[in-house]
């Protein structure tokens, strides 16, 4: 594996194209879906209607059988945009949040579930994190029980991103109780099914950012889910779900260097206007090299990320990068954001020049899909061989 | 029919032009280049003859082929009108400056090979703003030429282009082989898709040299200084519209 540093000619293609789309929806219209909380409807259509919700996923089932280098090179254009996690979630679990499916799914599931994803006929969400659980996967408590037909699944999900306008639900839920399991993740199983609204109550979390792709609290009561939306092996689930979240922290990374991006592209440019003192503020040290360090940081938190990426891309272990990527781009965008409302003054708090919500925005990628302090638990303890904490 | 397209690289029009210090030219180095706009609306019209759409029937056209003159990394902007629908390219590998008239003459010499029924060209190039290759290439041909045009329909072996002229449209009919150039209003050019990009990987490009068209491309125009524009003066406020009127009758303006 040789790690690129110029793109492809296919590579720039992509980035070309999706920029033009992403041109059509510019800061004014992701200020209103913030305010709105409207979901980026037409945005998502466009991108459906080109492809590239299909980007990563194998050509048998319509998609382009492409990378998660092109698949996070496209994610970052489309937050780099200006879009932010506000573009970037509304497609995010699209890319590679059905990757069990591809890895695990029969060759029937594959062809039922994933080309009405490509399309955007089906809009899926992901529910794992439970409110009584968090980060320990392991400990969850909704149950699937095994009926004739296939199970019924019982218990509460929080944070369950896009439930709102979903219509299939990528589900973890024991299936062996933890005390009779061989391992604690052990007897946990993965579904993908319908999101059947007269047993699922969705109801949205008020939240700092990202108004406009909402989260939700799942009560899910007698949920009938037929044998044949069982992904994989039943007792394998969590095993399965690792399998995604490589791709999924890489991906997490690039984008937050990508709304990192935008935020540093508006305050060098409002710090070239922006006259006091007779010169523009920008000739000032103490403005500048905040935006240097934050573009330094962006560009070394990128590298990692492509090369999370590049590893995966050639079938090598890439978990230590994709953590790192995950982490390094989660700070470098959150800093990148923080310096562009700072340069700003004043107006980085009014929502007229765009960065404070950027700078919302930056913190779901410190927070999610795991925490800074688990990633540095992965590297201390996979990297550096210490003893597990926890 | 088969239809003809050059398309040209150019520094992309979202980015501001800075004049090199020394007056020689605009600097390029690590910009982004794209297809001339002009060039891309030829190609959505060429596309749409051969898909249907636009007010065309599918099949008008029969093949579409891309051609650019200019250094290795054209054959990307080649890439992209693959990727927008056109069937196959034409890199001619040229360094540096090739004027109009080299430009033409090389179109020239392609179009005697290809002989397709209609070349469609941007109306000009956004970096040198000439408007010069398509009339030229019409002049070499000894073809009939529609410049400027907002509307083509092709009817009864006869091409009809409603032109873009001061004042008004003018609409000419012109026999074919023939010789077309776009203005802006004529369609709005597509994004391609990701299924299109990956499908233009696999066209073939075809590479030449201005030797193998016989044709010497050696600059015959000296350029003597490149200047950025006089800097804009500063706007003024007026309170009422007296205070405007009589501001313009001062500056001679009304
Ligand atoms: C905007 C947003 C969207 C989300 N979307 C989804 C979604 O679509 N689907 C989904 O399933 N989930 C989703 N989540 C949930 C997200 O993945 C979780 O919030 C995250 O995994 C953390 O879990 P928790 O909130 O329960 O934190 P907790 O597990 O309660 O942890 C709280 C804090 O304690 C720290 N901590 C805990 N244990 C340790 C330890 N051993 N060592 C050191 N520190 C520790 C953590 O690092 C963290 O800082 C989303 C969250 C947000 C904010």
């Amino acid at each position: 594996m040789t790690l690129a540093i110029e793109l492809t000619e296919a590579q720039a293609a992509i980035k070309d194209a999706v920029e033009k789309i992403c041109a059509k929806y510019d800061d004014r219209y992701w200020a209103h879906t913030d305010e709105t909380g409207e979901f980026p409807e037409p945005f998502v259509a466009d991108m459906a209607a080109g492809g590239w919700l299909g980007v990563a996923m194998p050509e048998e089932v319509g998609g382009a059988g492409l990378g998660l280098t092109e698949a996070a090179l496209m994610m970052q254009v489309v937050a780099a945009s200006g879009a932010g996690f506000s573009g970037a979630s509304a497609i995010h679990l699209n890319i590679f949040g059905l990757m069990p499916i591809v890895k695990f799914g029969t060759v029937e599931q594959k062809k039922r579930f994933l080309p009405p994803v490509i399309s955007g006929a089906d809009k899926a969400c992901f529910a794992v994190t439970e409110p009584n659980s968090g980060l320990d996967t392991a400990s969850l408590e909704t149950r699937a029980e095994r009926t004739n037909s296939g199970y019924v699944i019982t218990g509460r999900k929080i944070w369950t991103t896009n439930a709102q306008r979903a219509s299939k639900m990528l589900i973890i839920a024991r299936t062996t109780p933890k005390d009779q399991a061989k391992k604690p993740t052990d007897g946990l199983s993965l579904f993908y099914t319908n999101f059947n609204r007269t047993r699922i109550e969705a109801n949205p979390i008020p939240k700092m950012g990202r108004k406009a792709v909402e989260c939700n609290t799942l009560f899910i009561d007698g949920l009938e889910v037929p044998k044949e939306d069982l992904i994989g092996e039943e007792g394998k689930g969590f095993q399965i779900l690792l399998t995604g979240l490589n791709p999924e922290r890489t991906l997490i990374g690039a984008e937050a260097v990508g709304l990192g991006r935008a935020a540093l592209a508006r305050a060098a440019q409002y710090s070239q206007e922006r006259v006091v003192f007779g010169r523009p503020i920008g000739q000032n040290q103490g403005v500048a090299h905040p935006l240097a360090k934050a573009w330094a940081e962006l560009e070394a938190a990128d590298l990692v990320c492509f090369k999370a990426a590049a590893l995966y891309d050639a079938g090598k272990e890439s978990g230590a990068y994709a953590n790192a990527a995950k982490y390094l781009g989660g700070e470098a965008g959150f800093n990148a954001c923080e310096a562009a409302v700072m340069a700003h003054g004043g107006m980085g708090y009014a929502k007229e020049y765009f960065v404070e919500r950027y700078f919302r925005e930056a913190m779901i990628a410190r927070l999610v899909p795991v925490s800074r302090e688990m990633i540095l638990n992965y590297i201390a303890e996979r990297v550096l061989g210490l003893p597990k904490s926890y | 029919m088969k239809v003809l397209v050059p398309v040209k690289r150019v520094l992309d029009y979202n980015l501001k032009v800075r004049v090199k210090a020394d007056g020689t030219g605009v600097d390029l180095s690590n910009l982004k280049m794209s297809m001339n706009p002009f060039d891309e609306i030829a190609v959505e019209e060429a596309v749409r003859m051969k898909e249907g759409g636009g007010g065309h029937p599918a099949g008008t056209a029969t093949e579409v082929v891309a051609i650019s003159i200019g250094p290795e990394q054209a054959q990307e902007t080649i890439r992209t009108a693959l990727a927008m629908g056109a069937d196959r390219g034409i890199l001619v590998k040229a360094e540096g400056e090739v004027e109009p008239l080299a430009v033409a003459k090389l179109l020239k010499a392609i179009v005697d090979a290809e002989q397709p029924g209609l070349v469609i060209l941007g109306k000009q190039a956004i970096d040198d703003d000439s408007n010069q290759v398509g009339q030229m290439l019409a002049a070499l041909l000894d073809w009939p030429q529609a410049t400027f045009a907002s509307k083509i329909v092709v009817a009864g072996g006869k091409i009809n282009v409603t032109r873009e002229i001061d004042g008004g449209l003018q609409t000419l009919s012109l026999e074919t082989p023939a010789i077309v150039t776009t203005d802006l209003r004529l369609n709005e050019p597509r994004y391609a898709s990701l299924p299109n990009i990956m499908k233009a990987k696999k066209k073939p490009i075809d590479a030449k040299t201005p030797a193998d068209l016989g044709v010497d491309v050696a600059p015959r125009l000296t350029v003597v200084k490149v200047a950025d524009p006089p800097k804009r003066q500063g706007g003024a406020k007026v309170k009422t519209v007296q205070d405007l009127v009589a501001g313009l009758k001062a500056a001679g303006v009304i």
